[in-house]
């Protein structure tokens, strides 16, 4: 292991789901350490699969992921790749499993070894810097959906992971949480990878852009993200458009 | 809905150990279960009753829980008397058979007893202090699990087969009896079935994510106090009691 080593690498990964005639990814190379990344593509691209695929919930057909410089083959190796990476699943509905948030919240620490006083400790902070002060006792399948989405990430963010997974992050949320869910990322100051089609959250919660095109992670021109925030004077900053 | 009415309040039923509860729970519906004596399913029932008095649960609800099962009470009491055969008794243009009603009389007083037992000491507690309280009691974590995520799973079903439901009534559909109306239904449970499956697989999923390696670890990690032994000696001594009492019917009506 080198100590420059980057923190996430693919090397070649392919895969295709059984009964595709193309492979749905095609010899992926991605490198990313200490980075705020975007990922753009057409529907049924491929992001989500590879996301899935990076998390070891999938298994590639062919490559290789690297985390820290070290190749990941055995479940082990995956168990600490999930400590490493937080993964934000597109539907929130399907994160939050426990009856209540606090329970939900701190599922992740206690699995890891956390005593429950130190899961429950960690976990009410984890809401607080959240704003979700308060919302330890409630159910978790009636909370709001952008509740549901806060909630669903301060249940990554208690396991204090070293970056982010972000699928489609500001779907289906108003104006305000979708603000807010900015503001937090902007604050984590974590690096991540976010899946997204809105281009106004990208541009303001990321430095790098790529494109999934063909089955390749391609990068996107310098030019593009910047462009983007050139026209907004507030483009570093959370900032709404007109809809 | 889908819902723990029971499980919110503040008596001191809620407030015990869901060890203790399932301990006594499991010893005194045991007794009223294997019991076929009329004085025990009595005095159980009556027993039980008081327990569920003092749980204080809504009484709306609970009328609604006792109705649902004496549905099916009273389909004994309506068959049972005019089947059973023995010795009759004259009532209106009927023959019931004094038997029948016998039977009929006891299955009711035990399923009873025993729904009242289950709501004072099980319902007080929510499914998840429960399937952690089975697990501490040494029942196989696989059990446990089953509890645990079937009730889970079935808020899912229920809310994708609602939400197909609605994407159907909003397109006009009304049910009817015709082949249209069963075909929409078909599909309707089968594409409930399907999807509940795919999200139990991505929930799944979202487990082993963060860190769940097969051990469902609580939060809450409720001790038993004192007050719970002396509840959990005051439930097995009524269960003696009641299975005591059982022996006495038993050496009365036998020769
Ligand atoms: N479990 C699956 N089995 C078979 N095909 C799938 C499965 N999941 C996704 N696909 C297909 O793979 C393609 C890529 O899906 P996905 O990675 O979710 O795309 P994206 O997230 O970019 O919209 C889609 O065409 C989709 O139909
Ligand atoms: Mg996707």
């Amino acid at each position: 292991m080198t100590n420059n080593a980057p923190l996430l690498e693919l090397r070649e990964i392919s895969y295709s789901y059984p009964g595709q005639n193309s492979p749905l990814l095609q010899n992926v190379n991605f490198k990313t350490d200490n980075e705020q990344i975007g990922v753009i593509g057409p529907n049924g691209s491929g992001k989500t699969t590879l996301f899935q695929i990076i998390m070891g919930l999938l298994q590639a057909d062919d490559g290789k992921i690297l985390l820290h410089g070290n190749t990941l083959e055995t479940d082990k190796d995956f168990f600490r790749l999930r400590c490493t990476l937080g993964f934000l699943f597109q539907d929130s509905n399907d994160q939050l499993f426990s009856p209540t948030v606090l329970e939900d919240v701190a599922f992740g620490p206690l699995n890891h070894g956390a005593t429950p006083r130190e899961a429950r400790e960690i976990s009410i902070l984890t809401l607080e810097k959240l704003g979700l002060k308060g919302f330890e006792e409630r159910i978790t399948h009636r909370l709001s959906g952008g509740e549901k989405k806060l909630v669903a990430l301060a249940t990554i963010l208690s396991m204090t992971p070293k970056m982010l997974l972000l699928d489609e992050p500001s779907n289906n949320l108003d104006p305000t949480t979708r603000d807010r869910l900015i503001t937090i990322l902007r604050e984590q100051e974590l690096p991540h990878i976010i899946i997204s089609h809105d281009l106004d959250f990208l541009a303001s919660t990321c430095t790098r852009l790529f494109t999934m095109h063909n089955g390749q992670l391609l990068p996107c021109e310098e030019k593009e993200l910047h462009s983007h925030e050139h026209v907004h004077p507030y483009g570093h900053k959370p900032h709404q458009h007109g809809t | 809905m889908l819902e723990e009415p029971f499980s919110i309040g503040s008596t001191p039923f809620h407030k015990r150990d869901p060890k203790v509860k399932l301990l006594s729970a499991t010893a005194i519906s045991l007794v009223l279960a294997v019991s076929s004596s009329m004085l025990v399913a009595g005095v159980g029932c009556i027993i039980t009753a008081v327990l569920l008095l003092l749980s204080k649960p809504d009484p709306g609800l609970l009328f609604k829980r006792i109705f649902h099962v004496n549905i099916f009470t009273l389909f004994l009491w309506i068959t049972l008397p005019l089947t059973y055969g023995g010795e009759t008794i004259h009532f209106l243009f009927l023959n019931p058979s004094l038997d029948g009603i016998r039977l009929a009389m006891l299955i009711s007083l035990k399923s009873n007893g025993i729904l009242f037992c289950f709501i004072a000491l099980i319902a007080t507690s929510s499914t998840a202090a429960l399937g952690h309280g089975m697990t501490q009691l040494g029942v196989p974590q696989k059990l446990s699990f089953l509890l645990l995520f079937s009730y889970r799973q079935l808020f899912v079903i229920q809310q994708e087969y609602q939400r197909l439901q609605r994407a159907a009534l909003l397109r006009g559909f009304t049910p009817k009896n015709s082949l249209h109306t069963y075909r929409t239904y078909s599909h309707l449970f089968g594409m409930t079935l399907v999807k509940s499956w795919n999200r139990a697989e991505r929930v799944q999923q979202a487990m082993v994510l963060r860190g769940f390696q097969g051990k469902l670890i609580p939060l809450n990690q409720q001790k038993s106090t004192r007050v719970d032994y002396y509840f959990l000696l005051t439930m097995l001594f009524l269960s003696l009691l009641l299975a005591t009492l059982s022996f006495i019917s038993i050496s009365q009506y036998s020769p």
